[in-house]
């Protein structure tokens, strides 16, 4: 048992890290050190730029394409990843419909998309909550009428994330309504965006911006080639996805980045005020917000391991999520605590490529940090809210 | 990066647990609670045959050479039987300051004993004003030609009133609160000059107040160097907070499972009170609190037995979290329990006070905060 790295550990950290360093798409890094919001294909640039290292399928078997690494390599790409303040990946296609399809979908199917998720040469979105259906999914009524060899698609499908970039779109639907449990007639459907019959609404959420959307779908043929697994078993497969969503959400390495800087933030004085370090209370939360996140980081390395030796990410990782995202939204307040009167000016035009520092209302990045806390109140939402989290927990884990 | 346990890590986890669930069972435990001596001399003895006794030494000094990952396995499954015979003060911290700085005729004289199960040791680290820092010590010890002679008063001492040797920190230079100038001595429990006063502590276990009047002691009372003694002690200290914080874990664990359990079994309102989610959100919620504290107890373990620059933090971190997510599973379990959970009768009422003594040892959750604010 030990915690240091080996010297292999660290020479494939040392390589990592010379990637993020060396090797990033032009403008991405001056976007994230200014805080502007990185756009479709800024995203799709950095994440190519993985895929041609063969570093995007970091979470996938080699079979299929990925990189097959040890729970450690992960720990550490995802780690010196968020070091460097790289952007995010894009979770929908990488994290989530993949884990699906190759794991119950057809050869054909694999063949199909799975290549196009690794080269991010296809955006994904998700298509699970309903306007009716949201902690409550197994409610869910969009539904898919099979007609020859096609499915007919109605229905509307909610708080779909970065929907508006979308070129497919996986969904929930209900394919048969005469069932002893909710959660059978529920099927796994993969779906063109551009099928005729879906519409795109934008939904603004509470920081100001345009991130979420509702999908309409109104009379949708969707060729019955896809679907995933068997009709009717979707609920099983969305399960899986979830679980594998959950694992994702916790977010550790980001966090800690994020309390890195904010403890040497609070080292310096700004606008000539005393260091915030100076304050006893403000360091006593940051520090307890540390501990918490430190052993989060090794309760999910312990989970990944778990998962390494064979076993599915289960319903433990329900608790990665909720924990991850107070932790995310625990941090976020400290943020706003730290800017102060700062945190009040909503000048969501400054964060463009050189704005001029003399035209900046507040330091860096300063005024960003409510719009930050206000959207992340979503963290404990989305994914299943963190109370949903715990009734599964409560039920398969503890067996209440 | 590696998180399993070897063969030996695991042999020793699986025997100890063993021991407790075919031998020590809630009632003999309180038994033994209960008795004069406060513990089982049978049970130590058997300690001592097993192997237990030897598990932080090193081979030169006949021990297992075993270190933080060995200690952690064992205090967990301590905490699971609630043990109360004095591992802790005689092996870990007494033992750990001999380990460290005894010579080779004071190891012979004191620690083979401990190993054998034949002595019992206490260190008498805290004085009534000292709280948590370990450099505020009054107690004295004055040359007197070849003699030293101490004076001075230390509380809640664990196993102090059993103890056949203790090891007393005085000061030999500087002010109340220097950090130069802590001498360690080794003192007998019935040296003339020694008074103690015993008593059972909330917990189960026994502690005593003791005062030292011109206890006389020789050169060879010396343990290490002259005026030298602090960095020993905060050496020690980390270990037994980990320890402590072992046998916590191992306790949050058992009141979590037993606190799911009995919600299962107790029926209200027709249905077992394990159906209503305010209670089931709250048993998530204690048990979150174990696995998060068990993830600082191995980062804590590993960072202390591979000696990384995160060692000490780790401790204080790790303390922390045992004060408060211990102190949360703690009141939850015995609020879950009804008023079961305050019987004296109950076993969870006893987890319960453990957990709250072992919350006030080597620095409270509040006092470890500090340390992580800086």
């Amino acid at each position: 048992m030990h915690v240091t790295f080996s010297d292999k550990e660290l020479a494939f950290r040392d390589e990592v890290r010379a990637f993020f360093r060396d090797e990033m798409p032009e403008g991405i890094a001056k976007k994230q050190r200014q805080g502007v919001p990185l756009d479709r294909d800024d995203y799709i640039r950095f994440q190519k730029a993985l895929y041609e290292k063969g570093w995007f399928g970091y979470n996938w078997p080699v079979e299929y394409g990925g990189t097959g690494w040890s729970v450690v390599q992960k720990f550490i790409f995802l780690t010196e990843m968020a070091q460097a303040d790289a952007p995010v990946i894009i979770p929908f296609g990488l994290g989530m419909v993949g884990p699906v399809i190759y794991t119950f979908g057809t050869e054909e199917q694999k063949q199909r998309f799975l290549p196009d998720i690794l080269a991010s040469n296809v955006w994904w979105c998700q298509g699970y909550s309903e306007p009716g259906s949201g902690s409550d999914l197994a409610s869910l009524k969009t539904r898919a009428d099979r007609a020859g060899d096609y499915y007919i698609v109605n229905g509307t499908k909610t708080w779909t994330t970065l929907g508006q970039h979308a070129d497919w779109i996986f969904c929930l639907v209900r394919t048969s309504t005469e069932v002893a449990r909710r959660q059978e007639g529920i099927s796994f459907l993969l779906i063109d965006m551009k099928t005729p019959g879906i519409s795109v609404t934008p939904i603004i959420t509470i920081e100001g911006d345009h991130e979420i959307n509702e999908i309409h779908f109104e009379d949708v043929k969707v060729p019955v080639e896809n679907l995933v697994g068997e009709e009717g078993k979707g609920w099983t497969y969305g399960k899986v996805l979830l679980e594998h969503e959950r694992t994702g959400t916790a977010g550790v390495a980001r966090t800690k980045y994020r309390l890195q800087k904010l403890r040497e933030q609070a080292g310096r004085a700004i606008r000539g005020a005393t260091p915030l370090s100076n304050d006893r209370n403000f360091m006593r939360k940051l520090a307890a917000t540390e501990v918490e996140l430190k052993a989060l980081e090794f309760t999910e390395l312990r989970t990944l391991a778990a998962v390494a030796s064979g076993k599915a990410p289960g319903p433990e990782s329900s608790i990665l999520k909720f924990k991850g995202t107070e932790l995310q939204q625990a941090t976020d307040e400290l943020y706003v605590e730290a800017a102060g009167y700062y945190a009040l000016p909503y000048v969501p035009d400054q964060y463009v490529l050189d704005f001029p520092d003399a035209d900046r209302v507040g330091e860096g990045a300063e005024t960003k940090s409510s719009l930050r806390y206000f959207n992340f109140r979503k963290a404990s939402i989305y994914g299943g809210s963190n109370e949903i989290q715990k009734n599964i927990v409560a039920k398969h884990v503890l067996g209440l | 990066m590696d998180f399993s346990f070897n063969e030996v890590q695991t042999m020793l986890s699986d025997s100890v647990e063993k021991f407790i669930a075919n031998e020590y069972d809630f009632e003999s435990r309180q038994k033994y609670s209960a008795s004069a001596l406060g513990y089982s001399a049978e049970v130590w003895m058997k300690f001592a045959e097993l192997g237990w006794t030897a598990i932080p030494f090193s081979e030169d000094d006949d021990g297992f050479d075993g270190g933080p990952i060995e200690s952690m396995v064992m205090m967990q499954q301590f905490g699971r039987g609630l043990v109360v015979e004095p591992y802790l003060a005689n092996v870990v911290m007494a033992g750990g300051i001999l380990r460290r700085v005894a010579s080779k005729a004071q190891k012979m004289k004191w620690l083979h004993p401990i190993i054998a199960g034949e002595l019992q040791a206490a260190l008498a680290l805290v004085e009534p004003q000292s709280r948590y820092e370990l450099a505020d010590v009054m107690t004295t010890a004055e040359a007197d030609g070849d003699n030293w002679l101490i004076n001075g008063q230390k509380g809640v001492v664990f196993n102090g009133g059993n103890a056949g040797l203790l090891i007393v920190p005085a000061r030999t230079s500087g002010d109340r609160t220097s950090m130069d100038g802590i001498t360690l001595f080794a003192v007998g429990g019935m040296a003339d000059g020694v008074s103690r006063h015993r008593y059972p502590t909330v917990d189960g276990h026994q502690a005593a107040e003791i005062h030292l009047r011109n206890v006389s002691v020789g050169n060879d009372a010396v343990l290490g160097n002259v005026d030298d003694g602090l960095s020993t002690l905060e050496a020690v200290i980390g270990e037994a907070t980990l320890a402590v914080c072992a046998e916590a874990v191992g306790i949050m664990r058992t009141m979590t499972d037993k606190t799911v359990e009995y919600s299962k079994n107790r029926v209200q309102f027709g249905v077992p009170i394990g159906s209503f989610q305010a209670l089931q959100h709250r048993m998530v919620d204690m048990l979150t609190a174990c696995e998060q504290s068990y993830s600082l107890l191995l980062w804590a373990s590993m960072a202390n037995a591979d000696g990384t620059d995160e060692a000490r933090r780790s401790i204080s971190a790790l303390k922390y979290h045992i004060g408060t997510a211990g102190q949360k599973v703690g009141q939850e379990a015995v609020q879950l329990h009804g008023g079961m959970g305050v019987s004296w009768d109950v076993d969870i009422a006893h987890y319960f006070k453990r957990l709250t003594a072992i919350g006030q040892m080597f620095g409270n959750a509040d006092w470890h905060l500090d340390q992580l604010a800086d």
